[in-house]
């Protein structure tokens, strides 16, 4: 294969989630290599890791994103993308550690105060870190105080609020005006089932998300 | 007391109960309290609201045990108290139930996923056949598996109820609208796909719960009817989807707004309806009235 092919082969088993030879998943690719061998092929014949990352690795997860805010796809899909991108990624980790590739920024995301629920948030965090953003992820059941410490390891990372209930949702509020208030600069977005543009503009946060491909349209609006 | 199915086969519509967590966080329940804990702490308070359902003429009513697995009491450290809490809420039930109603255990989703590879089927099993053995021997008269994405977790929590209690088991999932006419799971699953895999697991009586409102749940029921033509049908709607209002969440839809779609479901193929989130009292005494008067 030549290296166009080969990071095409290499954006398609992403996208479609074959992880390595060996996975069963998805059938119609069985026996066929995977993101890991691809990945490593392709370091082998000289590919930058720049070209993996972003013309096979992060174009494969724009389009599983872009899938399931269509509603074309749903979760079982994504996460076995997101486990093929992270197989692949585990090849390119030294070129970051070296400086040879840059991720786009930092993201800090976490389930706000009282809410235990974290499908959601794993969810959007698999899918920012496919777009090539370094997730830190606090957890769940996460306070104004967390986060600010987050923020003082992490300068200039943007924040990201996840609630699954209606009784929880309104915690994300005193957190936005917590962190507005010690770090001005902070650029926040909120996202689970109940909230929504009008509530996140009302709480003061700075954008509001649907599906993980939002909060990446979103992050990477403030990059680009 | 004679099963549901075999009633429904006589009575053909009955109407079950709303919303018990709302209704907890109504009554005092704070951000971050475990709902399960009031069975053992705040027993008349949870007591109050089953009976407030059967005031309201419901048929059935549910057990303050949505959560009450292994895995979402471990953060509340009340893991080792499966069997207790699940009994107290059956038990609280059946005390306003009295013996001409009828109790369903309410048994809810881990929170794990199985792909994830978060744990196994069998962990997933013991901690849906532990529910289920206290929610029974508590005096549940059948237990409803409900608001499940995942296809393969429902499957597990059926077989755990089904091989480990006597109990009738329901089994409901939660549907979103994916475009005309198509409805999935968060999971992906299909109504039609619910229905085969749920039958074969051994649930008796299946259906919906949650969701954005009973209008949307006309369509799900249908889809339902189109692949299984004798199997009952549950609805648990919730009151519209939540809505942000001067510094609270509020669930819009009223009493009345509810009611309006009560025949349309029936019609489309329901044989039990009630509330879900945000529904009180008021809007399952309405549904009763309505039900009373559509065309069966």
């Amino acid at each position: 294969m030549n290296n166009d092919e080969l990071l095409l082969k290499l954006l398609e088993c992403v996208e479609y989630g074959k992880v390595n030879k060996d996975a069963p998943y998805p059938p119609q690719m069985k026996g066929q290599d995977g993101a890991d061998e691809l990945t490593r092929q392709a370091l082998a014949q000289g590919i930058k890791p720049a070209d993996i990352l972003d013309n096979a690795l992060i174009k494969a997860m724009e389009k599983v994103g872009q899938k399931y805010a269509e509603k074309k796809i749903f979760v079982p899909q994504m996460l076995v993308a997101a486990k093929a991108m992270n197989t692949a990624m585990e090849h390119l980790k030294p070129y970051f550690s070296s400086g040879e590739v840059r991720k786009k920024g930092k993201f800090i995301i976490g389930t706000v105060s009282g809410d235990l629920h974290d499908i959601g948030k794993n969810l959007v965090a698999m899918i920012v870190e496919g777009a090539g953003w370094e997730v830190i992820d606090l957890g769940v059941d996460v306070g104004s105080q967390k986060f600010i410490q987050s923020i003082a390891n992490h300068n200039g990372a943007v924040v990201g609020l996840s609630a699954l209930l209606t009784t929880t949702m309104v915690n994300m509020k005193s957190i936005v005006m917590d962190i507005k208030a010690k770090y001005p600069g902070t650029r926040l977005i909120i996202g689970g089932a109940p909230v929504n543009e009008s509530f996140s503009a009302e709480i003061g946060a700075d954008g509001y998300a649907s599906d993980p491909q939002g909060a990446v349209s979103y992050l990477n609006s403030l990059v680009a | 007391m004679q099963p549901i199915a075999a009633k429904i086969q006589l009575q053909k519509i009955l109407i079950s109960d709303g919303a018990w967590g709302t209704f907890l966080q109504e009554k005092g329940l704070a951000v971050g309290e475990c709902p399960e804990s009031w069975n053992l702490n705040r027993p008349d308070d949870v007591l109050a609201i089953a009976k407030s359902y059967i005031d309201a003429g419901a048929d059935m009513i549910e057990t303050n045990s949505f959560g009450a697995n292994a895995f979402k009491l471990t953060p509340y450290g009340l893991a080792d108290k499966v069997y207790e809490l699940n009994k107290a809420a059956a038990q609280i039930s059946r005390k306003a139930a009295g013996d001409n109603h009828m109790v369903l255990g309410s048994i809810g989703p881990t929170g794990k996923m199985l792909m994830m590879g978060d744990i196994t089927p069998e962990q997933l099993y013991n901690a849906f056949r532990d529910q289920a053995i206290g929610l029974s021997d508590g005096g549940a008269d059948a237990l409803v598996v409900e608001t499940m994405s995942d296809i393969d977790e429902a499957v597990l929590a059926v077989k755990a109820c089904k091989e480990n209690t006597q109990r009738e088991v329901i089994c409901t999932m939660t549907f979103e609208k994916t475009g005309e006419d198509a409805y999935h799971t968060m999971m992906g699953v299909t109504p039609e796909q619910m229905t085969e895999e749920l039958v074969k697991a051994g649930a008796s009586i299946i259906g919906t719960n949650c969701g954005n409102g009973m209008a949307q749940m006309i369509g799900i029921v249908k889809a339902i009817r189109l692949v299984n033509n004798t199997i009952p049908i549950l609805v648990h709607a919730n009151a519209g989807a939540p809505i942000y209002r001067d510094g609270k969440t509020v669930f819009p839809e009223t009493p009345e707004q509810m009611a309006s779609y009560v025949c349309a479901v029936i019609d489309a193929g329901a044989n039990i309806i009630g509330g879900c989130c945000g529904t009180t009292p008021a809007h399952i005494s309405l549904m009763v009235e309505t039900a009373k008067k559509c065309r069966v």
